[in-house]
């Protein structure tokens, strides 16, 4: 993909379920309840079950990999966890819409801000990536 | 409780060695709805070394964190070059900035995360905020 300072980069809606919560605790090692027992996490004042932010994250990176046109591309990655992902006991779990827009482009890299939404709502402040220019 | 404020500066000892295999790597990425055919593993990846490291910091209990009371405030990542299978990796983290805010503390890491020669791949700085127990 060619990268033009302030074009916005295509959609990409990515789904969340239960499921993939309860793989992503055993793949990284993160298992607090509240991302797999809607009990633990009432108990501590949440709607229910939550995503866990490095999960969210690891969805905002894919869709810049998706993006570049390869994973490896990626210099940095930042965001806030500002918003819980409530993500539902069921077949379809939640939606997770991450939006791109260039902000810079260099001689060796592209600068993008993303947005990054579930259910309408920002999810992640001000999260952004840094691509080397291939 | 509060944090013990000395703990701005403060560096911590280095993790075990973390085998990258590739078989870590495609689970990682199939929790996330990606696929792994060798290569980068997916940018996040270095969190798995970064939580442990973040981990002893919060099971240290000459730190005087509760850990039900942490929430992950803010995570960056700075890399050098892609993990990939046949890494070994360890991370040693500092406390670089301490301060309170509205009855929370708000702790700032950095992990430096290396491979088995000791060269960087990756720095993955994370805003810890810890609240306090409402009386």
């Amino acid at each position: 993909m060619s990268f033009e300072v302030g074009a916005p980069l295509p959609e990409q809606q990515l789904r969340v379920t239960r499921a993939d919560l309860v793989r992503y605790a055993g793949a990284s090692g993160d298992r607090n309840p509240i991302h797999w027992s809607d009990r633990v996490a009432r108990s501590v004042g949440l709607p229910g079950v939550i995503a866990h932010g490095m999960f969210t994250m690891a969805l905002a990176a894919r869709a810049v990999d998706t993006w570049a046109g390869e994973p490896g591309q990626i210099r940095e990655l930042g965001c806030k966890f500002t918003k819980p992902v409530v993500v539902p006991d069921d077949d379809e779990g939640t939606t997770v819409t991450v939006n791109g827009t260039v902000a810079e482009v260099t001689d060796d890299q592209v600068r993008i801000t993303l947005d990054v939404r579930c259910a309408g709502e920002k999810v992640l402040g001000m999260p952004k990536a840094v691509l080397a220019r291939g | 409780m509060a944090v013990d404020p000395s703990l701005a500066g403060r560096t911590f000892p280095a993790t075990p060695p973390y085998q990258v295999t590739g078989e870590r790597i495609a689970e990682f990425a199939a929790a996330t709805g990606s696929t792994y055919e060798g290569g980068p593993a997916p940018a996040t990846f270095p969190i798995v070394v970064a939580f442990a490291a973040m981990t002893s910091l919060m099971e240290d209990p000459s730190v005087g964190i509760e850990l039900h009371h942490v929430v992950h405030g803010e995570q960056r990542f700075r890399y050098t070059r892609p993990v990939v299978a046949g890494d070994e990796l360890s991370a040693t983290l500092t406390v670089d900035s301490l301060r309170q805010l509205g009855g929370a503390d708000i702790i700032g890491t950095r992990s430096e995360i290396v491979d088995a020669a000791g060269q960087p791949v990756c720095t993955a700085y994370a805003t810890l905020v810890h609240k306090e127990e409402q009386p």
